[in-house]
């Protein structure tokens, strides 16, 4: 039944493995697995042009949150501030080098990682040149992407925030904003970038004359 | 839609893990790298069940000092206090705010036991190819990868609250043991559930049907 359809027409579910065909285009925003529902990919239109606006605003809020202090707080007199770098910094002192690169990993290098790589791709996309070695980051972003944590990590910072008011009087700093702000755009840009287009280039390209 | 499932596998077909593209399996049984992105192309994850069972059980011996070694340690002129994760939840839970309580308990103890628990049932049902449930299984899987991230929430709070209160010696916070062990059980299930092939849940159906 299948057999003799061209193979570009054909989808394979990474979860399940059924194979089936590709619906039309515009039919369905979200395509699922007609076996076991999971996503095989979203409609993203115009996703280059997309995820280059939030990365932009990303990279601005990512400097931000962690150039500025989180929360600051004051005990009889004596006050501190503390920042994403500064907290995994103290982190390394108290002889918690494996939790402070964990954390530095999943906060820190995981999404300064992806939005550097989703620049590299994209911003020479929207000017209509096609950067070198896109296999290798949209591989490594493939990689990346699952030890970025930035949405826990705000959770975490609201519950501290929280605990720390049973000790003393905290007061929010600019960087704890800019990570609010900073997830809702990281969530909108992961949400605009769709590799699938950005593979379908490679294929024309290299089936094409040129490179 | 009766008639038994065609897999990308008994078309012949291996699809590559990272650009998605569907190519010819080799006939010889040997290893062929993608032709549009050079990676290479696995029918089925390699090894995934040993190593998912191996990545577990480190997790779940690291759930135990995890659990038991202080997870934060507050130094007062009053003295010294050791805060495990349970401990912990205690004590929000005796300060009044019971919804943060439960948030931290789900995330700290429900959430990665659950996961361990959920990744131990998957492995052994793909072991002994059972064909009970595949959507149900199927629909667990995707659970564990989408819950299970938010087990890292007391890693960040007890970095936020080490890195701030650090006023000796009036008060200070340091991280504990435990927080190295947590972090290794978030780490080893996070990649536990990433060596979990789930194709391995429906390929036992066809033998059946067929
Ligand atoms: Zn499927
Ligand atoms: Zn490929």
């Amino acid at each position: 039944m299948i057999v003799g359809m061209a193979p570009r027409a054909l989808l394979a579910c990474p979860d399940c493995d059924l194979l089936q065909r590709e619906p039309e285009p515009a039919d369905r925003t979200v395509v699922t697995c007609a076996r076991c529902g999971s996503v095989l990919y979203r409609d993203t239109p115009d996703t280059v042009d997309r995820t280059l606006a939030f990365a932009l605003g990303a990279s601005v809020l990512f400097i931000v949150a962690n150039a500025f202090p989180i929360v600051g707080m004051t005990i009889e007199g004596r006050s501190n501030t503390v920042s994403l770098p500064g907290a995994l910094v103290a982190l390394w002192h108290q002889d918690m080098q494996l939790v402070a690169g964990l954390v530095g990993l999943t906060t820190l290098l995981a999404p300064g990682l992806v939005l550097a790589a989703l620049l590299y791709l994209v911003l020479p996309l929207h000017f209509g040149r096609q950067p070198p070695g896109v296999p290798l980051i949209l591989r490594t972003l493939d990689s990346i992407q699952p030890w970025g944590l930035v949405e826990v990590f705000m959770l975490g910072l609201l519950v501290s925030l929280v605990k720390l008011e049973m000790y003393a009087k905290v007061v929010p700093g600019v960087a704890l904003w800019a990570f609010g702000a900073l997830l809702l755009v990281f969530t909108a840009m992961a949400a605009a970038f769709d590799p699938r287009s950005l593979w379908a280039r490679i294929g024309t390209a290299r089936s094409g004359a040129g490179r | 839609m009766s008639a038994p499932a065609l897999t990308a596998a008994r078309a012949g077909l291996i699809r590559c893990g990272d650009c998605e593209l569907l190519s010819r399996a080799p006939q010889s049984g040997g290893n062929l790298s993608c032709p549009r992105c050079g990676a290479t192309l696995h029918q089925r994850k390699p090894n995934s069940i040993q190593r998912t069972w191996a990545l577990l059980i480190a997790a779940y011996i690291l759930y135990i000092p995890a659990n038991l070694l202080p997870m934060m340690v507050t130094t007062s002129p009053q003295g010294t206090a050791n805060d495990t994760i349970m401990s912990g939840v205690v004590y929000l839970l005796s300060s009044g705010s019971w919804p943060l309580a439960l948030l931290v308990f789900l995330a700290s103890i429900t959430i990665p036991l659950a996961k361990l628990v959920s990744l131990t049932f998957l492995a052994w049902s793909v072991q002994r190819r059972s064909t009970w449930q595949p959507e149900h299984r199927a629909r667990i899987y995707r659970m564990v990868e989408i819950v299970g991230r938010w087990s890292m929430l007391d890693v960040y709070i007890v970095t936020i609250m080490a890195g701030l209160v650090q006023m000796q010696p009036l008060a200070a916070i340091d991280a504990g043991p435990a927080a190295i062990a947590f972090g290794a059980v978030v780490v080893l299930s996070l990649l536990a559930a990433n060596s979990f092939d789930p194709r391995l849940i429906w390929d036992p159906l066809g033998d059946h049907d067929d």
